[in-house]
This record gives C-alpha cells, structure tokens and sequence, in this order.
C-alpha cells in the first residue's frame, strides 16, 4: 500500500488540478448537455434546415448553378466550403461563406440551399445553439479560448489519475460502493465522490481526452494542410494561385469518379486551409458507420477539374475524426444520447461534490487532513467490519 | 457485495468492480460506433451498466 507522503503528493495533485479547472469543467458540463441533443432542439425550435416536401426523385440542380445562388445571397463574400450531409440531410447543399479566402476560419457566414429548388433554407447556425456551442467550444474567443479549454480539459485527465491512485487508500478497508449514510454528511458525499467517480472513469478519460483532441482540431488541419496537401499539390508549387475556381460540379464528377464507393462530405475551395492555391480539396467519406467517419482528400485541378493526386488520411487525421463523435456522444440513437446526457450529469455531481469536500475542509492542513483520512478509513473498516 | 478482508483488500480487489465498469463502458461506447441496429443496442445495454451500479448502490438503504 501506498506511504503517506505519496498520497500526500497525490492528494496535492488531485486537489490543485481539480480546483483549477472545475469551474471551467462546470461550464462544459452544463452547456455540453443541450449539445448532446442539438438535432433535436434546433428542430424544436425551428432552426433547423429543414427541406420543403417534394417527391423523392425530384432531381439535384447543377452545383455550379448552386454555388451561384449562395454567392448572390451574399456578394461582398466567397464561398470557402461546401458540405453535403448524405444521412439527415441529403436534399440539402451547405456553403460557408467568409469576407475573404484567407479571413480566420471562426469569421464566417452559412448559407443552406435546398439542391432542388435553390432556395435558402433557414440558417441552422444563428440560434441558441450556435451560441451555446461557441461557449464549450472557445468562449467566443476563438482559438485562445480553445487552446484554454484543452488545458482545462489536461487537468481534467490529471485530476481523473490522480483521483483513481487516491481510491486505493480510501477503500483499503471499504467494500466497492460503500455510502456511509450513517456517518456525517461530508463522509456520505466522500464516498459518493469516490463511487460516481471511479463508476464513470471510463466514460470520463474518454470524454476529457476526445475533448483536448477536439480542442486541436484546427492545429491538427493547419499541420496536415502543411504535411499531406502541400506534398499532394507539389507539382504546383510554383504556379500561381487560382483565384476564379472552374465548376464545382464537374470537379465533383471527377472526385465520385475516382472514389466510386465512397461520397463526398466537404469541399475546400482554391486558398482555404485546407487545400492548395490551385485545387479544390475534395473529403470523401465512406458508407459504413465506421468509414463514414473516416475518409480520404482528393485533390482536383480547379480549372481543369483533373484528379491531381488521392491520399488515405494520416494516423492523427483518423484520430481526430475518430474523437469528433467520441466527445458529442450523437451516434448511438436516442437511447444513447440520454445515457449520454446522465453520464454528463454524474460528471456534474463528481465535480460539485469534489468542491463541497475541499470546502468543507479548507482550513485544515494537509496533515491534519492525512490524520483524518486514517480516521475516516478505520471508520469505513468498522462499518464494513460491522456488515461482515 | 464481498465483504473487506483483514487487513484491508489489495488493489486488485479494490480495482476489480471499477475495472469491470470501465471494461462495459468501452464496449458500450465502440459497439455503437462501430456498428449499428444491434450494436446500438448492445451498447445502450452496456453503457446502462455502471449507472445502475450507481443508481443501487446510492439508494440502497444501509
């Protein structure tokens, strides 16, 4: 068993990590849950791009003549990036609009258009959503408040270690799932701490982890950018940049061409981050629940719309769009989203019943606490001495 | 629920039903991203695990 001045640097640990960062984990926590069910609420409250009813087979428009309809809406912009949402959405073409090609990636504007008819769709990013995703994802602070963040959520994973190496002493003569109810109330919420969280731990280091890895995401496509589109555009390394892309429908041929069985998911425009200055940068996704996560970049000639080169994704891009779902927690139906949601909510009463202990004790010295604790174990072994 | 042994229990006691729980989880938590119609719900019949273990222990009347 562990010596006490090894519990004492744990404890330390545990205490400052926690302290640090629970305020911020609260925040998560709490606008975290609305996220779990964004579909839902975004319907309930009408922002979602909800396509008008027309017979199944009604065909798609030309993305060229798409492409232009999103551009009139807004002519003082570009279009950045296309999206297509094959499962929920199929009827429905996303464009991303932005002041400038190289403006910053969280400076845009959404435009939703029904590929039928060309008309705009309710935008789904301007509601209660859209704002409670800025919270957990930035602070509305862009990538400073991310980079915050994924440090909050660091402290979260040493606080989740270090709690599990202090549930060893705690429970040396306690029987898994003790609660003290007989005792004081600070004892009854120790070993309720203690039991929500080593029960949920899992679910916890994924959600924590899923979430520093999000917080990179940007750093992560700047690098990949930089690592895989700049070798897959070498050829064009000296020509100039592309500043009139050619059509966006026949660069789409080619890629669907090229990749038959898989479908496009976004496409990057000439200039953006994540492509070259003279292609269009294609993300094809698979068909299964796995790959469709997944994919593979193609770059396409934006004036000839030629292939020009096809890449698998890298380990840390897999890892990444791996995490993306990991962290929501939106891809297992209904029943998961709400199981989803209770875990988040045993998270929240792990982290305000850490701040009660610590509260409770606060004036005490770490000694006198490590004295404590001897008592509080010998009084966990008389009470479970008494059930045996 | 197994009773404390003398002298107090060794960590693989001590971590054995938390090891179980985090075992469940993972599997609740792959099966639906890997999969869905069944694994879905192999998933919500797993990842219920370690909230029921809560939900018992904390209610339960000692």
């Amino acid at each position: 068993m562990m010596k006490q001045a090894s519990i004492r640097r744990w404890f330390w640990v545990h205490k400052w990590t926690s302290l640090i960062s629970t305020l911020f984990l609260l925040l998560l926590c709490v606008t975290g849950l609305p996220l779990i069910f964004h579909d839902e609420i975004d319907h309930a409250l009408g922002d979602d791009a909800s396509v008008s009813a027309l017979p199944a087979s009604t065909p798609h428009l030309d993305l060229d003549k798409l492409a232009a309809t999103a551009k009139q809406l807004h002519p003082d912009q570009v279009i950045r990036f296309v999206s297509f949402d094959q499962d929920e959405q199929p009827d429905a073409v996303f464009f991303s609009l932005a002041p400038k090609v190289d403006s910053p990636p969280n400076v845009f504007t959404n435009v939703t258009l029904d590929a039928r008819t060309a008309q705009a769709i309710t935008n789904p990013s301007e509601g209660f959503i859209k704002i409670i995703y800025n919270l957990h994802t930035d602070l509305f602070v862009g990538l400073p408040g991310k980079l915050f963040l994924g440090f909050m959520g660091l402290l979260l994973l040493a606080s989740l270690v270090s709690g599990t190496v202090l549930y060893a002493p705690f429970m040396r003569k306690l029987a898994f799932g003790t609660v003290r109810k007989n005792k004081t109330k600070r004892i009854r919420w120790l070993d309720l701490h203690n039991l929500l969280g080593v029960a949920t731990l899992l679910w916890l280091l994924v959600v924590g982890g899923t979430g520093v890895i999000n917080c990179c995401a940007e750093l992560v496509f700047q690098y990949w950018q930089f690592d895989q589109i700049g070798a897959m555009a070498a050829p064009y390394r000296d020509k100039p940049a592309v500043t009139e892309p050619g059509s966006l429908e026949k660069a789409l041929q080619t890629a669907r061409a090229a990749a038959p069985d898989m479908r496009p998911r976004i496409v990057a425009y000439p200039g953006t981050f994540v492509s070259s200055k003279q292609h269009y940068m294609v993300f094809m996704a698979g068909n299964t629940p796995l790959t469709k996560k997944l994919g593979k970049p193609l770059l396409i000639d934006a004036t000839t719309a030629q292939l020009t080169d096809m890449r698998d994704s890298p380990l840390y891009l897999t890892a990444l769009l791996i995490s993306q779902p990991l962290h929501f927690g939106d891809y297992g139906g209904m029943p998961f989203k709400i199981l989803w949601a209770l875990f988040d909510v045993i998270a929240i009463i792990v982290l305000g019943s850490g701040v009660y202990l610590w509260w409770k004790k606060r004036r005490l010295s770490i000694d006198a606490r490590l004295a404590d604790l001897d008592r509080e174990i010998d009084l966990g072994g008389g009470a479970a001495g008494a059930v045996r | 629920m197994s009773s404390v042994q003398r002298g107090g229990n060794s960590l693989g006691r001590i971590f054995r039903v938390p090891l179980v729980l985090a075992l469940v989880t993972a599997f609740g938590l792959l099966s639906a991203l890997l999969g869905d119609d069944i694994w879905d719900v192999l998933s919500w019949l797993t990842m219920v695990v370690p909230l029921a273990v809560i939900g018992y222990y904390w209610m339960r009347k000692r």
